[in-house]
């Protein structure tokens, strides 16, 4: 069995008792909402609003293989709590092969949405056909960014960690990471339900 | 020797919460096995709503039952996934504020544009 982090356990020495960076981490967090709220009800609010002849949501949407990107993301969240488990344990090996198995698991939904879009647009929905076309695709778009800029943050850990900066004490660097990364995936549980699954 | 299974047995009947890095209590990993599997029923559920099956129930019960999944999934993953439940009290209130924000400046907003 491996031994718990030593340096990680004691009270972090700030006014709040709490370590500065995950407060700031959750305090972004909250921010993130307001932009993925209002990219959501603007989706909402436009995606009724297409010609009788122009392409909608009926005519494009996938639902099995966007059921399966999702089960992927689901997935990864799973994957990167035990990268940072495996951290706090002190297991250097485990966490390296669990944050290179997320990264993959979140590269896997970006390819499948870059196949999703091509697929799209060669149905006839691009970003300026219609405001739904255009709504879709900025909400759609900033989640895979986000998700991209969540991947290199996970290969940035994985190359500390090769070159042996990323050890048990800082556990709570990938503690955060991961919090990114799960916030990622709620929002896209969000959007897989209102975009993807709600009655057109 | 490093290991890399989730549930390794010496960890396998271990109680659910152990402390860990951060001072505060982390779940086992194998809670974690289990609530990914809630919520990938909960997906299989959702995703079953979208079938003719069940499409004689009505657009409003189907959008009732979507929403209580996908926000029982939203707790899920927040709750245990991302420690709220083990952690300070501070970062759930930040969370929730920045949420609950969000969500009334836009219904506000598409109440304004007569969305309902």
């Amino acid at each position: 069995m491996t031994a718990e982090a030593p340096a990680h356990t004691e009270e972090h020495h700030t006014s709040t008792g709490l370590s500065n960076e995950k407060l700031a981490m959750w305090v972004f967090l909250g921010s993130e909402c307001l932009l993925f709220c209002g990219l959501i009800s603007t989706y909402m609010f436009n995606k009724g609003r297409i010609g009788d002849d122009d392409v909608g949501p009926n005519d494009v949407f996938d639902i099995p293989f966007t059921s399966v990107s999702s089960f992927v993301l689901l997935m990864s969240s799973l994957t990167m709590v035990f990268a940072v488990s495996s951290i706090a344990r002190g297991d250097l090996r485990g966490n390296r092969i669990w944050l290179a198995t997320t990264a993959a698991l979140g590269a896997t939904f970006v390819a499948g949405q870059v196949y999703e879009f091509t697929a799209f647009y060669s149905e006839g929905l691009g970003f300026t056909t219609n405001l739904f076309g255009s709504a879709f695709y900025a909400l759609t778009g900033f989640h895979g960014a986000h998700v991209t800029i969540g991947i290199v943050m996970l290969m940035s850990l994985l190359v500390m960690s090769m070159r042996g900066n990323l050890g048990p004490e800082r556990a709570e660097t990938v503690e955060i990471i991961g919090l990114y990364w799960h916030f990622v995936d709620i929002v896209w549980i969000v959007i897989f339900t209102i975009v993807y699954l709600f009655p057109q | 020797m490093a290991t890399v299974t989730p549930d390794s047995p010496d960890t396998a009947h271990a109680p659910e919460e152990h402390a860990s890095a951060g001072g505060h209590a982390h779940p086992s990993n194998w809670l974690y096995v289990k609530v990914a599997i809630y919520l990938a029923l909960l997906t299989a559920f959702e995703v079953f709503t979208y079938f003719e099956t069940v499409h004689g129930w009505g657009d409003t019960a189907i959008i009732i039952m979507l929403v209580i999944m996908m926000l029982l999934k939203f707790f899920l993953v927040v709750a245990f996934f991302m420690h709220l439940k083990f952690d300070s009290p501070i970062f759930w209130r930040l969370f929730v504020f920045g949420l609950i924000l969000a969500m009334a400046v836009y219904m506000v907003m598409l109440t304004a544009f007569r969305f309902w």
